[in-house]
């Protein structure tokens, strides 16, 4: 099984590059040691998972697509890689990624750009744009992702797989690297929802080293997938379906509408009025996070550290100078403005305000209904290189996603159609904080109904 | 012109947790370079901060003993800015919602107002050699607690007296070492000057002193910003918003030379740690476990022993000092005012030239101060060989009795002694005898002198005087 | 707002980053592009609402005071740009106590 999925990745990633780093070795070493015994076979044990370049795994580079971590290997492993590895599960590289998980299409990679296995001329999304292009070419079955504005669900929807952000607290972020710690999660992506909660199983939970994990128990989510969804309550915020939605995506939610009103579910119109102010939140209270959390990347204690330096602060500014990409800087740059003093109020603090407005919109509408149906993404995959020199209009295309980073609530992306070129359509479900089983039946009988899922791309 | 100096003291306190703040290093001093680390406090990618509840609660209990209210809501701020020693490149600390607010130290019959006190992490320590600079990160992540005063504070001396007072206090909460040689107590000043007259609020431009390393170092270098600030104003000009650093050995601050250091510090709340929530309950437990502070224990002493205040006062500015004098107290009950007057003394003379913290650190145990004082209380040995007796146990470590015992010192007082040796003294000595007997009142002390003499030293100089002032008058009766 | 090509070399002065001329001059368009859009916010109405920083609700989440064993001195080396013995090595630092 290893060898037979190490023969296809060296055969297909050349042209894919889905992967940030793969040796052979490492998981030969791993499925070498499974058979000598030891760890209990569970569902997760021999089973390949391949893990975002921003997740810490002890030993292997771990450098988050940018030459400032180039060479970085972590001695500890992030607890969602630690649960994996007691699972017997095989870790089989490093996925790529927009530098930093700052990015939409995964073209901001010092390792070059990723490209969509449905049309290769097309991003496959981003930030985890490599875990989602891996999983639907099948040079994975599992893969990490991480999501801080929708980079786990995009890049699903976009490489017609399944990806699913938890809840924010659900999975612990120790080892995570951080962009925006109070947006962050890591999440799973796989092709059906079966393996979406198998994997979720096996890295969700409280973690004493992560003040900011929900000390929740955790259900069976296996035997939640099964439940009925007869009467669920499903709402349709209108705020998501305006100006800019591609009409071949709106077709497609307007289907899956349809069927999950033949599964018995109910589907009313809501309201999340605040939707508007999504994006510039979003922007304001990330950059100004990761402004903070990038500046570790100093050249002190690992990573690039540049030649030119000669004083202290040359050493600095040289070594993030060469270390960080445009859009990493673009963003350090604007989040520190946010934060810089005479502008916090009038950006950093109302966004904080406005952020408040935003959930409370998601409270009031998950007192009336039980999951939220909307697109994943306006349009399917764009052309690569289409919106790189664009800042704000490759911001603009996370419209659908944001807002649940901001409300913190779980939220999963399924494929719901393809367009006539042959591009996956996502839809995006959304739930009340740690009901991810409302998530998993809704989508699992939804996957049972359709197919969609077990089409593949054109290898 | 004549100025009023405006100071305020910024105080840390690293707090003596067994493990740092946010992680689960060891804080042991004086550890092997970076062998005290791990990735949390390294700052490594991914990793988070999760706080020591016990950091939280000594942090508590210094705010409640210096008289502040505790928030309810504990929230930790990012303060960022780039230093090699910061591995994260921001510092956590606290900002608009500090664990204590408005407190006060009483210095004599003034208050000084404690602004805030908050719980942050200690930086890693830089070594610095010709060209490069290296970094060990053992204390990294330490726990601290930052007290800051308002700026109440009008001369050096007071600045000095506030420091000792608060050490005073913290040493009584055995929350720190309290340590400055070791670092664990640390003290940054800010320091104005506003002219003779002028309105209370009308505050000049501050200047903050850093690098001050002993009580002795803030003074001094306060005493020299005063001396610098008024020479500056006299001469028509400006003081400069700055950071100064004090120089020791050439006793002068000099600005810091590093302009690219411009600070903007980017508070905003640490998404990393939830919010605290601190019950009243959970107050009143640890307001509940403080212990006697200097002030009530300077009132119980005067109750209980009959101290006097001043005394009291002195006794209890250091708790090592307080709780000798109360072990004395409870080994023998001797004279409370002979006890405190030693330790106020002899003993608290000693312990400053000895660089001690307390009279506790001297090798003389209360035990040996309850004997001393016995042994002088019932007339066996004079002061004056009490202070002799004194500076022999503290270089050979033996207890006063044995002192006294092996060398014969005990005082003589038995009067039938002293009448034959006295007799002896008249006889050798008429004409003084004789000098006695025209008037001459001082010719009896030298008398008295010739007797001590005669006994080296042991004959209790009060009954030797009334013996021979007694032998002295029978004669001339009889003559 | 419009963000001039001085205020972006500050803001990457606190930042610590060294930008070329032409990176100055992209960003501050770029920024005023994004700003522009984020003045959005300006007109939604916060009066009397807190604000949001953590998702979560008040959890007191601590640790215990216990030591727990550190990382090897080697592996807190192992990933270092430049060293000296158990030392991490950086240039000079002009102020010593500062």
């Amino acid at each position: 099984m290893t060898e037979e999925l190490i023969r296809k990745i060296e055969s297909l990633d050349p042209k894919l590059h889905a992967f940030a780093w793969f040796d052979p070795a490492f998981a030969r070493e791993q499925a070498k040691g499974l058979e000598k015994g030891g760890i209990s076979k569970g569902p997760l044990w021999g089973i390949p998972v391949l893990v975002k370049d921003n997740i810490c795994v002890e030993g292997v580079p771990t450098t988050c697509a940018s030459k400032i971590l180039k060479g970085f290997r972590p001695p500890y492993d992030a607890t969602a890689v630690e649960k994996l590895k007691k699972a017997g599960a095989i870790l089989l590289g490093m996925a790529n990624m927009d530098e930093f998980a700052f990015g939409s299409s995964c073209e901001y990679s010092c390792y070059g750009p990723t490209r969509n296995p449905w049309d290769p001329t097309r991003v496959p999304g981003g930030s985890s744009g490599g875990s989602a292009a891996a999983v639907a070419a099948g040079l994975t079955a599992l893969a990490l992702g991480s999501d801080t504005g929708g980079s786990i669900r995009q890049p699903a929807a976009f490489c017609g797989v399944v990806g699913m952000k938890p809840t924010y607290g659900r999975v612990s972020r120790y080892g995570l690297i951080a962009f925006a710690s109070s947006l962050d999660q890591i999440g799973p992506i796989a092709r059906t929802v079966e393996e979406i909660a198998l994997l979720l199983q096996g890295i969700a939970g409280f973690d004493p080293r992560d003040s900011t994990s929900g000390n929740l128990p955790v259900p069976d989510y296996q035997k939640e997938l099964e439940k009925p969804v007869k009467g669920l309550r499903l709402g349709v915020p209108k705020e998501y379906f305006v100006d800019g939605l591609d009409p071949e995506v709106k077709k497609g939610i307007d289907a899956a509408l349809a069927e999950f009103r033949r599964l018995g579910m109910s589907v009313t119109e809501v309201s999340l009025p605040h939707t508007e102010y999504a994006i510039p939140t979003y922007y304001v209270i990330a950059t100004a996070e990761a402004s903070s959390n990038l500046a570790r990347f100093d050249g002190v204690q690992y990573g690039h550290r540049s030649s030119q330096g000669k004083s202290l602060l040359e050493m600095y500014t040289q070594t993030r100078e060469e270390g960080f990409g445009p859009e990493a800087k673009r963003r350090i740059i604007l989040g520190t403005f946010v934060l810089s003093s005479g502008y916090y109020e009038a950006y950093y603090g109302r966004a904080l305000k406005v952020r408040t407005l935003i959930k409370k919109d998601f409270d009031r509408v998950f007192g009336s209904v039980d999951c939220l149906v909307t697109p994943t993404s306006p349009t399917p995959a764009f052309p690569l290189g289409e919106k790189m020199e664009d800042p704000l209009t490759m911001y603009l295309s996370d419209i659908h996603t944001i807002s649940v980073n901001l409300a913190g609530v779980p939220a999963l992306s399924v494929p719901c159609g393809f367009t006539q070129g042959g591009l996956p359509i996502g839809m995006q479900l959304i739930a009340k904080p740690f009901a991810e089983e409302t998530l998993l039946k809704a989508a699992y009988a939804y996957q049972q109904a359709t197919g969609w899922h077990k089409r593949q791309p054109p290898s | 012109m004549s100025y009023i100096p405006v100071i305020g003291l910024e105080t840390h306190l690293q707090l003596k947790t067994v493990s740092k703040i946010f992680c689960g290093c060891s804080t042991t001093f004086g550890a092997p370079p970076n062998s005290q680390v791990c990735p949390v406090c390294l700052g490594f990618p991914g990793t988070l901060p999760v706080l020591n509840r016990q950091a939280l609660t000594f942090g508590i209990r210094v705010a409640l003993a210096l008289g502040c209210g505790i928030q309810p809501r504990i929230v930790f701020h990012r303060k960022n800015y780039f230093y090699p020693d910061l591995p994260k490149d921001f510092q956590i600390s606290q900002y608009d919602l500090p664990l204590g607010t408005d407190g006060f130290v009483e210095i004599g019959k003034r208050r000084i107002r404690i602004g805030r006190a908050h719980l942050e992490e200690d930086a890693g320590k830089l070594l610095h050699s010709a060209g490069y600079s290296l970094v060990d990160f053992n204390r990294t992540g330490v726990a601290l607690l930052e007290i800051v005063t308002e700026p109440d504070l009008t001369s050096p001396e007071e600045a000095h007296l506030y420091l000792k007072t608060l050490r005073g206090i913290l040493e009584y909460l055995e929350v720190s070492d309290c340590d400055m040689e070791k670092g664990s107590l640390r003290c940054d000043t800010n320091i104005s000057l506003r002219p003779a007259g002028s309105a209370a609020d009308s505050l000049g431009t501050k200047v903050e002193i850093k690098n001050l390393n002993s009580f002795k170092a803030v003074a001094r270098s306060l005493a020299y910003e005063i001396q610098r600030q008024a020479q500056v104003l006299d001469e028509g000009g400006k003081i400069q918003q700055e950071t100064r650093l004090w120089d020791d050995a050439a006793g002068r601050t000099e600005p810091m030379r590093s302009k690219e250091y411009a600070h903007d510090y980017r508070y905003f709340p640490e998404p990393d740690l939830v919010p605290f929530a601190v019950s009243p309950e959970e107050v009143e437990k640890v307001r509940g476990n403080l212990p006697e502070l200097p002030p009530q224990r300077a009132r119980r002493l005067i109750e209980q022993y009959g101290l006097s205040e001043m005394d009291a006062r002195t006794l209890t500015a250091s708790k090592g000092t307080a709780d000798y004098f109360e072990s004395c107290m409870k080994a023998a009950p001797a004279s409370a005012k002979t006890l405190a007057n030693w330790i106020a003394g002899e003993l608290s003379s000693q312990t400053n030239a000895r660089n001690l913290e307390s009279v506790a650190g001297l090798p003389f145990p209360p035990g040996h101060l309850v004997e001393l004082v016995g042994l002088i209380e019932s007339g066996k040995i004079s002061g004056k060989m009490a202070k002799e007796i004194f500076a022999e146990a503290l270089s050979s470590g033996q207890s006063p009795g044995s002192i006294v015992y092996s060398k014969g010192l005990s005082q003589v007082t038995d009067p039938s002694v002293l009448q034959t040796a006295a007799q002896e003294v008249l006889k050798e000595h008429p004409q003084a005898a004789a000098d006695y007997r025209t008037g001459k009142g001082q010719a009896l002390m030298f008398l008295v002198g010739q007797l001590m003499r005669r006994t080296q030293g042991a004959a209790s100089p009060a009954i030797s005087q009334e013996i021979l002032r007694k032998l002295l008058n029978d004669k001339e009766k009889r003559g | 707002m419009a963000i001039s090509t001085k205020e972006v070399e500050y803001l990457a002065l606190l930042a610590r980053i060294q930008l070329t001329p032409q990176e100055l001059e992209r960003f501050a368009g770029q920024m005023d592009e994004i700003l522009a859009y984020v003045e959005k916010l300006k007109t939604a109405r916060t009066e009397g609402v807190s604000p949001t920083s953590h998702v979560l609700e008040l959890s007191n989440v601590f640790r215990e005071d216990k030591v727990e064993p550190s990382l090897p001195t080697e592996k807190v080396l192992a990933n270092a740009p430049d060293r000296e013995g158990p030392f991490f090595k950086v240039p000079q630092i002009i102020d010593p106590a500062g």
